[in-house]
């Protein structure tokens, strides 16, 4: 069975049809970037997967969970399912060790201690390690972005979707945030970026998928799709570099 | 003629913490109302959100002087005897109540969406997100607010004097009545409740100072 | 209940209700004034103006208006001043309001770039022509809806002048309740009517703006619009 199933997403914004019926599946350890200009539904299509959009028609199956509205189904799908937002969304009034403790906490009854070690090990495999003490306030935006990544982590979800992550960061902050999620996508977790990076999707990601006017356009391994591209729009798309 | 002196002083000093008695009454009960409204303001039931709306606009538009005739004269007629002291701690309550549910509903809605979202992202139920989330930070943000309307408050708590009950104002209009020096008597009351009520502005505009220095950085 | 008691005095309620506006438009619009003056008086005149500025604007604040009412209506005879409650009532209200309105119209004041300014005198215009095109128009079209707040407080508080016996909306209230005995009925009908009051300031004053400063509601329409385009 696929870590993701996405069978026929259609959602409207009033009038407007953003997605005009989407199918994807991703295996489980699989690496997928879907790029597109804005407006093309590559982050609404991200938001559907974890309930934080909802959608007018098809069936979307996450980590063996079916998506549904029922909040306590929902919940149960979110704590397998990890999402990292392009604006960090970190709590400003928690230290960045409770940011990472709380959700273990109180959704999975983690005792104390144990939140402790779990938030030490994951703030380490970000590098952050001394930082546990901090506020998000007192972090660089990079440094944030890995903290988000933390506290995802430490829900130990089966996928991972990151949404524009490196979007709002300036250009010499991206590079410390691609490498953890590189060191991620190598230690086997699946993984759905949405993203600006095309190298990164070159490189890292092992599908590739082009969002045009609300459906996938084109899509494949990635050094093929951005070697070839097989259409005029994902060809124009590719020279013009990101956006 | 008795003239105005020191015992008269005492006495009207000693009033004024009747004056305060009220007003932290009020404001705890006021607190309790006004949060459960807020809340409400902010449901996903309709029929919850429109209920609180109506209370804290119908409480808005009525002179305070209202709600504390209603509630002591108005029941009164009806056969329901509230004391001086019980009545004015009630409306002034309900008075409270439709003001913070305002000011705290505010708060609640300028915590970024994006908050919400990454809450409910970790899968946290709509009170743990309330609890661990939304209400620390829009705590914070409603301290300047909350702080300034217990200014307000403490100089409305100035009309229960209508129902009898003696607090600060009650005893300068008694002690006017003696003695007919209204000019002292009065500069003494204002200058009271301007030592309550002067620090209590100077707290809340520090309050908003901080909150904007932690804001920008 | 029997309410047709307390509708037989409709006259008289009617005569409340239009003193109670009366009072409260009279009030505002000298408070204004007053504002206004003590604003320029602040940015225009040298520091100790507006240190006494200042301290008028605190001291108003910080006591309350049923205070400020007695000391004018039994404290000013003391020293020779004799007013009527009516009289009174319209100097407190006026003096209570000037102080608020002077506060909210400072933070819009604030809010005017000083850049603002300093292209006002680039183009030749004097200190006082500055002051009226450049900064009032623009700092009072912003804070008009804080300022209608206050407005509709101020009305709500004219209920207090009923303690210096002027026979406004809540002064009727207690002649209509002595005389009929109808309590509950008496203050049911004065509550809803305050209400009424209430609401139609503040669709007025809402009017008034839009009419007033129709580039701030111009603007809201282009934010609203992008709002939708985004």
């Amino acid at each position: 069975m696929p870590a993701v199933l996405i069978e026929g997403i259609h959602k409207r914004f009033g009038a407007l049809e953003v997605l005009k019926g989407v199918s994807l599946s991703v295996d489980a350890g699989q690496v997928v970037a879907i790029i597109g200009r804005s407006g093309s539904g590559k982050s609404t299509l991200l938001r559907c997967i974890n309930g934080l959009e909802t959608f007018h028609a098809g069936k979307i199956e996450v980590a063996g969970h079916t998506m549904t509205q029922d909040p306590t189904k929902l919940r149960e799908l979110r704590k397998d399912v990890g999402i990292v937002f392009q604006s960090y969304n970190l709590f400003p009034h928690l230290t960045v060790g409770q940011n990472i403790m709380l959700s273990p906490r109180i959704t999975k009854n983690v005792p104390q201690a144990q939140a402790l070690v779990l938030a030490k090990e994951v703030l380490a495999q970000v590098g952050l390690s001394e930082k546990f003490d901090s506020y998000p306030d007192n972090l660089s935006g990079g440094q944030q972005q890995r903290v988000a990544i933390a506290r995802s982590l430490a829900m130990q979800p089966k996928v991972m979707l990151f949404d524009e992550v490196t979007s709002a960061l300036d250009p010499e902050l991206t590079g410390e945030v691609l490498l953890v999620m590189e060191k991620l996508a190598k230690g086997g977790m699946t993984m759905l970026l949405v993203t600006h990076e095309m190298n990164f999707a070159r490189t890292v990601a092992d599908t590739t998928v082009f969002m045009h006017q609300g459906l996938i356009w084109e899509s494949g391994p990635s050094k093929e799709l951005f070697a070839n591209p097989q259409t005029p729009e994902l060809a124009n798309f590719v020279k013009a570099g990101a956006h | 003629m008795q003239t105005f002196g020191w015992p008269e002083a005492l006495f009207i000093l000693r009033s004024a913490g009747w004056t305060l008695a009220l007003t932290a009454i009020a404001f705890f009960i006021g607190s309790i109302l006004g949060g459960a409204f807020a809340i409400m303001r902010l449901s996903r039931l309709r029929w919850l959100r429109r209920f609180a709306a109506g209370y804290i606009l119908v409480i808005q538009s009525i002179p305070v002087l209202m709600v504390l005739f209603m509630s002591y004269y108005g029941l009164s007629a009806l056969g329901i005897e509230l004391p001086p002291f019980l009545a004015a701690s009630a409306s002034l309550s309900i008075y409270v109540s439709a003001y913070l549910a305002e000011i705290w509903r505010g708060s609640i809605e300028s915590v970024p969406r994006q908050q919400w979202e990454a809450s409910a992202s970790l899968a946290h139920t709509t009170a743990q997100t309330y609890r661990h989330v939304i209400l620390p930070q829009a705590i914070r943000i409603s301290l300047p607010p909350t702080v300034g309307f217990l200014v307000q408050l403490v100089k409305n708590t100035s009309i229960v004097q209508v129902v009898g009950f003696v607090d600060l104002m009650r005893a300068g209009m008694l002690v006017n009545n003696a003695t007919y020096q209204a000019f002292q008597i009065f500069t003494l009351v204002g200058a009271i409740y301007f030592a309550i009520c002067f620090p209590l502005s100077r707290l809340s505009r520090h309050l908003e100072k901080v909150m904007n220095a932690s804001r920008s950085h | 209940m029997l309410f047709q008691d307390v509708f037989s005095k409709w006259p008289m309620i009617l005569n409340g209700v239009w003193l109670t506006i009366a009072l409260s438009f009279v009030a505002i619009a000298l408070g204004l004034v007053l504002a206004t003056a003590m604003t320029a008086l602040r940015s225009l005149a040298g520091s100790w103006a507006g240190y006494v500025v200042d301290a008028y604007v605190e001291l108003m604040r910080n006591t309350p208006f049923l205070v400020q009412l007695f000391m004018i209506f039994f404290g000013l005879p003391q020293l020779g001043i004799r007013l009527n409650g009516l009289e009174a009532s319209v100097l407190a209200m006026t003096l209570n309001l000037a102080a608020y309105a002077t506060e909210i119209i400072r933070a819009g004041v604030d809010s005017i770039h000083k850049s603002q300014i300093e292209a006002g005198l680039a183009l030749a215009m004097t200190k006082w022509q500055v002051l009226k095109h450049v900064v009032l128009q623009p700092a009072f079209a912003r804070v008009w809806p804080a300022l209608s707040s206050q407005f509709v407080l101020m009305m709500l508080a004219s209920s207090i002048c009923s303690f210096v016996s002027v026979q406004e909306l809540s002064g009727t209230a207690a002649i209509i309740e002595q005389d009929t005995f109808r309590s509950f009925e008496t203050y049911i009908v004065v509550t809803v009517l305050y209400l009424v009051l209430a609401l139609s300031f503040k669709l007025f004053l809402n009017w008034l703006g839009r009419k007033l400063f129709p580039q701030v509601s111009g603007l809201a329409r282009l934010t609203e619009a992008h709002g939708e385009a985004a």
